[in-house]
C-alpha cells in the first residue's frame, strides 16, 4: 500500500543559466506569507460600509426633508396638501394645485404613452425582424438616456409651436363642448406637459415590457400555439397573461418617472398654480414649483413649503418605486440593474 | 390549466376562423402601427436635435464663455468647464463608494437578506427624480453658506451610488464561478482574489458602468438648480457658483434671444453625443461578454 | 516532497444532503493515489474537502479530521494558508483570461505579495517545463493571453500554475475529461512524472487512467469509501462485491 518512495529529485531546467530557484525559496515565503483574515475582514467591512450607503442616502433625503419641512407642517399640518391658496407674500401656501397638475399631466402622459409602449414592444418581442430588432432596441435605450432638459428644449421650439398651431385648434373645435379643452391657446399648459411626458416615459415602459415578456418562457409560447392558436392569440394568452404583473410594474414604473419629471415639465407647464378644467389652461407640478421658485424663497416659511412638497414627491415616488419594482421581479425575478 | 390556454371555442363553421385571422391580422396592424407611430417621431426628433445642434455648433463653442446680450457669437466654454469639475467631484465620490458597494453584494452579501435589500434600495433610489437630491444637498450644504461646486458635485455623485453599484454587481456576476475558483485553488487572500481576478476580468464592463452613470448625471439639472445654480464667468473655485452645461441650456432655452437659443442646441447636442457613446459602448461590452476570448 | 495525507471520520453535507459519510483513509506520501465512483458518489466533494474549498460554497459543510502533513488543515489553519500548500487541478481548464502565459503561472506568487522578478522568471520556466508546455509557449510567455491556447494547452497551464507555488500535494479533479485523447495521454505522463515529487491525488472516472497511473485507488459510492487498496489489486481482485460490479461496468 504505501509506498516508501523517499525520492527528492529536482528536475534540472535545461539551458537556464543561473541558479535554480531551490522549491524552498518559494515555499517558504509562502508559508511565512500567514493568514489573511484580518486583510479579510477589512476588506469585506469597507465593501460592506460602501453598500450600506445606499441607505445612508435614503436617511439623509428623510431627514434633511423632513427638518427643512417643520416649519409649514407645524402651522399647518395635514390640510397643506389640501389647500388651493398658493400666496407667499401672506404666507398661504397649499399645495393642491401641485398635487393636481402633476397627477393630471402624469396620468394624460400614461393615457398616451401605455398603449403605444406596449404595442412596440409587443412588436419587438414577437413580430419584429432580427435585424431591425437590434437598431430599434438601441434607439430606445438612447432615449431614455436623452437629458431631461434636452427634451424640454425640443418641447419648447418645436412640440409647443406644433400644438399650437395645428393640434389645440383641431382639440377646440371637436371636444371643446366638454370644457376639457377649451379656453386660450397658449400652446403651453397642462396638455403640452402631459405630451412631453408621454414621450419620455414611453422608452421606459417599452423596454421594461419587453424585458418582462420576454421573461415569459417559450414553453408558454409553444403550448398555446400547439392547441392552434393565430399569433395574437398566442400572444394574449401565451405572453401578455403571464407577463401581465410585470407589465403593469412597467406602466408604474413609468408613472413614478412622469410624476417627478422636472424641467421639461417645468418647461413647458406654464407655471400658474390653479386648477382649471381645460387642458389646455397654464398648470404647475410639484418639481416644477421647487425647481422655479426654490432659489427665489425668500423667506423660511416659504421655503419650508417647497421643502415640504419635495418631501411628498420623494415619498410618492418612493412608494411607486418600490411596488414597480415589485411587480417586475415577481415576473423577471431579479431587477434588471440597468434600465430605471 | 389547459383550460384557461385554450383558444375561444372553435365553433363549427368557417366564420369563428376567419374572425380570430381577422382579429389576428388587426393586432399585427396595431402593433406595427404603434411602432411606426412612436418611432417615426422619436428618430425624427432625434434627428431634428442632430441636425439643429449641429448648424449652431462652432469652435467658439468650445473655447468662449458667453458674450453679454445683443452680441453674437460667444461660446459655453465655462458650462462645459463647470461641468466638468462637477463631474469630476462626483465621480471622485460615486465612483469608488458604488464599485465597492456592487462589490458588497456580488461577492460578499450575494443572496442574503442585506444585499437584496441593497439591490431592491438602489433601483428604488434611481427612480427618486433628482431634485429631490438638489433639495437634500441645499440644505446640507448650501444653506447658510451660498452656492458652490462642492456641493453641487456631491448632489451628483450621491446620484451616482446606486445606478455604479448595481451595474458593478451585474458586471461582477458575469465572471464566471471557475475564474473566481481557480484564484481561490492557489490560496490567494480573498480580497487579492476579488479586486486583481474577478474584478479585473469585469473591468471593461465595470468602466462602462460607470461611464453610462456619468454620462446620467451630466445631463442632469434640478439638482443643479440651488447647489451649484450657475455662473456666467470662468469659475474654477469649489465654494463658488459654477456653470454647468444642463443648467445653461435651460436657462438659454427659456431667454428670449436668439442667439442664446442657438448655444442652447449646440450644448444639447454635445450632451446627446455623450449619451449615445456611453449608451453604444454598453451595449457593445455587454454583448462581447466580459471575458476577452475565455473558455 | 510530498507529504502524507490522513483523513479521519470526515463528513461534508450540501445544505441538508450528507454527502460524505464518516470517510477514513490515509493516503501515502509521493505517490499519486486515484478515487474513482460513478456520478455523484462524492469524491470531487472529497477533494475539495481536502484543500477547503468545499467550504466556499455557502451551504457546504464539514466535520471530521484530515491532517496534511502534521497540521490538521481544519483545527490548525487557515483556508487560505492550506490552499497554498494544497495545488488544485480542476475539471475544465481556468487560466486567468485577462492575464498572459506568464502572469498565469506566476499569478499563484504575485497574488501574494512575491516580487523578486529574477525568482519569478525562473518559478515560471521551471513549472511550465515540469508541466511540458515549456517547448511550446517559451517564445509567446508574454505575448498570448492564457486563453489563447487550446483546451490541452490551458489546462498543462493550470498545472504550471498551481505548481508554481510549489505545493505539498496536487488534488487533480477530472483533470483530462474536458480533453481530447492526445491531451489527455500528455497529462497522465506528466502525472506520471510529477509523482515522485508531490503528492497526487486524482479523481477519475476514467478505471483505465486511474490503472495507468495510479499506486492505490479508492473506490467511492454514495458518500461511502467503499474500498481503498493497490491498483492493482482494486481492478484484478477487489475485495467488495460493490466495488467487483463498478469495475466489471455493471452499474455507473
Amino acid at each position: 500500500m504505501a509506498g516508501q518512495a523517499d525520492v527528492n529529485q529536482r528536475p534540472e531546467s535545461n539551458g537556464s543559466a543561473g541558479a535554480e530557484p531551490s522549491p524552498s525559496t518559494v515555499r517558504s515565503y509562502l508559508l511565512n506569507c500567514g493568514s489573511s483574515a484580518l486583510a479579510d475582514r477589512a476588506f469585506s467591512g469597507l465593501m460592506l460600509v460602501c453598500a450600506l450607503s445606499i441607505f445612508a442616502i435614503v436617511l439623509l433625503i428623510l431627514v434633511e426633508l423632513i427638518s427643512g419641512s417643520k416649519l409649514t407642517i407645524q402651522k399647518f399640518g395635514l390640510p397643506f396638501f389640501f389647500g388651493s391658496a398658493w400666496d407667499p407674500v401672506n404666507g398661504n401656501f397649499g399645495a393642491m394645485p401641485f398635487i393636481y397638475g402633476t397627477v393630471v399631466s402624469s396620468i394624460l402622459a400614461l393615457i398616451i404613452a401605455v398603449p403605444l409602449a406596449v404595442g412596440v414592444a409587443i412588436f419587438l418581442t414577437e413580430m419584429c425582424p432580427d435585424w431591425l430588432r437590434g437598431f430599434l432596441a438601441f434607439f430606445t435605450e438612447l432615449l431614455a438616456a436623452i437629458p431631461s432638459v434636452v427634451y424640454g428644449l425640443w418641447a419648447v421650439f418645436v412640440l409647443v409651436p406644433l400644438l399650437r398651431q395645428y393640434v389645440d385648434p383641431f382639440l377646440i373645435k371637436t371636444l371643446g363642448w366638454s370644457g376639457i379643452f377649451a379656453g386660450p391657446n397658449y400652446g403651453i399648459g397642462m396638455f403640452a406637459a402631459g405630451v412631453i411626458l408621454s414621450v419620455m416615459i414611453l422608452p421606459i415602459i417599452s423596454s421594461l415590457t419587453r424585458e418582462v415578456m420576454s421573461a415569459v418562457p417559450h414553453a408558454q409560447r409553444e403550448a398555446v400555439l400547439a392547441l392552434g392558436a393565430t399569433r395574437w392569440e398566442m400572444i394574449r394568452m401565451g405572453v401578455l397573461r403571464n407577463a401581465r404583473i410585470g407589465i403593469v410594474g412597467a406602466v408604474i414604473l413609468g408613472l413614478g418617472r412622469a410624476l417627478g419629471e422636472t424641467m421639461a415639465v417645468t418647461m413647458v407647464i406654464g407655471n400658474r398654480p390653479e386648477i382649471v378644467r381645460s387642458l389646455l389652461a397654464p398648470a404647475y407640478s410639484m418639481a416644477s414649483v421647487i425647481a422655479n421658485e426654490f432659489s427665489e424663497a425668500s423667506d423660511p416659511l416659504y421655503l419650508s413649503a417647497l421643502i415640504e412638497i419635495g418631501l411628498a414627491l420623494f415619498i410618492v415616488t418612493i412608494i411607486v418605486n418600490a411596488l414597480a419594482r415589485v411587480l417586475v421581479w415577481a415576473v423577471t425575478r431579479g431587477a434588471p440593474a440597468r434600465g430605471t | 390549466m389547459a383550460s384557461t390556454l385554450m383558444p375561444p371555442p372553435l365553433r363549427a363553421g368557417a366564420s369563428n376562423r376567419f374572425l380570430r385571422v381577422v382579429v389576428n391580422h388587426l393586432a399585427t396592424a396595431a402593433a406595427v402601427g404603434s411602432t411606426i407611430l412612436v418611432m417615426a417621431p422619436l428618430i425624427a426628433i432625434f434627428a431634428y436635435l442632430l441636425f439643429k445642434g449641429a448648424s449652431s455648433l462652432n469652435l467658439a463653442f468650445f473655447t468662449q464663455i458667453p458674450k453679454p446680450v445683443g452680441e453674437t457669437g460667444g461660446g459655453m466654454a465655462n458650462s462645459i468647464l463647470g461641468s466638468g469639475i462637477l463631474l469630476a467631484i462626483a465621480s471622485l465620490m460615486g465612483v469608488p463608494i458604488g464599485i465597492a458597494g456592487g462589490i458588497y453584494i456580488a461577492e460578499f452579501g450575494r443572496n442574503g437578506r442585506l444585499a437584496n435589500m441593497v439591490r431592491f434600495t438602489a433601483d428604488v433610489l434611481n427612480g427618486v427624480p433628482s431634485i429631490v437630491m438638489g433639495i437634500t444637498i441645499y440644505t446640507l450644504l448650501v444653506a447658510g453658506r451660498g452656492f458652490s461646486a462642492l456641493s453641487g458635485g456631491v448632489a451628483l455623485g450621491i446620484m451616482m451610488i446606486p445606478t455604479i453599484t448595481r451595474t458593478t454587481e451585474e458586471m461582477l456576476l458575469m465572471v464566471p464561478l471557475n475564474v473566481r475558483e481557480a484564484a481561490l485553488g492557489l490560496g490567494v487572500p480573498n480580497w487579492r482574489s476579488v479586486l486583481s481576478i474577478t474584478l479585473r476580468t469585469a473591468s471593461p464592463g465595470v468602466i462602462t458602468g460607470c461611464m453610462l452613470a456619468f454620462a446620467r448625471v451630466a445631463g442632469e439639472t434640478a439638482p443643479l438648480l440651488f447647489t451649484a445654480f450657475g455662473n456666467q464667468y470662468w469659475s474654477t473655485s469649489l465654494n463658488q457658483p459654477i456653470a454647468a452645461l444642463p443648467l445653461q441650456i435651460y436657462v438659454y432655452a427659456l431667454s428670449p434671444y436668439d442667439e442664446w437659443h442657438r448655444l442652447a442646441w449646440a450644448g444639447a447636442l454635445v450632451l446627446i453625443v455623450l449619451i449615445v457613446v456611453s449608451v453604444a459602448l454598453v451595449r457593445y461590452v455587454a454583448g462581447r461578454g466580459v471575458l476577452k476570448g475565455a473558455s | 516532497m510530498g507529504v502524507a495525507i490522513e483523513v479521519s471520520d470526515l463528513n461534508a453535507w450540501y445544505g441538508t444532503n450528507h454527502t460524505l459519510q464518516s470517510i477514513s483513509l490515509k493516503i501515502p506520501a509521493n505517490h499519486a493515489t486515484a478515487l474513482i465512483g460513478p456520478s455523484g458518489c462524492g469524491k470531487s466533494t472529497f477533494v475539495r474537502c481536502l484543500n477547503r474549498m468545499h467550504e466556499t460554497n455557502p451551504i457546504g459543510r464539514v466535520t471530521g479530521t484530515v491532517r496534511v502533513g502534521q497540521t490538521d488543515i481544519y483545527a490548525q489553519a487557515s483556508p487560505v494558508e492550506i490552499r497554498r500548500r494544497i495545488g488544485m487541478v480542476f475539471q475544465r481548464p481556468n487560466p486567468f483570461p485577462t492575464m498572459s502565459i506568464y502572469d498565469n503561472v506566476a499569478s499563484g506568487l504575485r497574488l501574494n505579495g512575491f516580487r523578486n522578478r529574477k525568482v519569478l522568471d525562473e518559478v515560471v520556466e521551471r513549472s511550465l517545463q515540469q508541466a511540458a508546455l515549456w517547448e511550446e509557449v517559451k517564445n509567446d510567455l508574454k505575448k498570448k493571453s492564457g486563453a489563447s491556447l487550446s483546451g490541452g494547452q490551458q489546462q498543462r497551464l493550470c498545472i504550471a500554475r498551481a505548481l508554481a507555488v510549489d505545493p505539498e500535494v496536487m488534488l487533480m479533479d477530472e483533470p483530462a475529461s474536458a480533453l481530447d485523447p492526445v491531451s489527455t495521454a500528455k497529462i497522465e505522463d506528466l502525472i506520471f512524472q510529477l509523482k515522485s515529487q508531490y503528492t497526487i491525488v486524482i479523481v477519475t472516472h476514467n478505471m483505465q487512467q486511474a490503472a495507468r497511473v495510479a499506486e492505490n485507488t479508492g473506490f467511492f459510492l454514495n458518500g461511502k469509501l467503499v474500498e481503498f487498496d493497490a491498483t492493482h489489486k482494486i481492478f484484478t481482485n477487489p475485495t467488495d462485491k460493490r466495488t467487483e460490479d463498478y469495475i466489471t461496468g455493471r452499474f455507473g
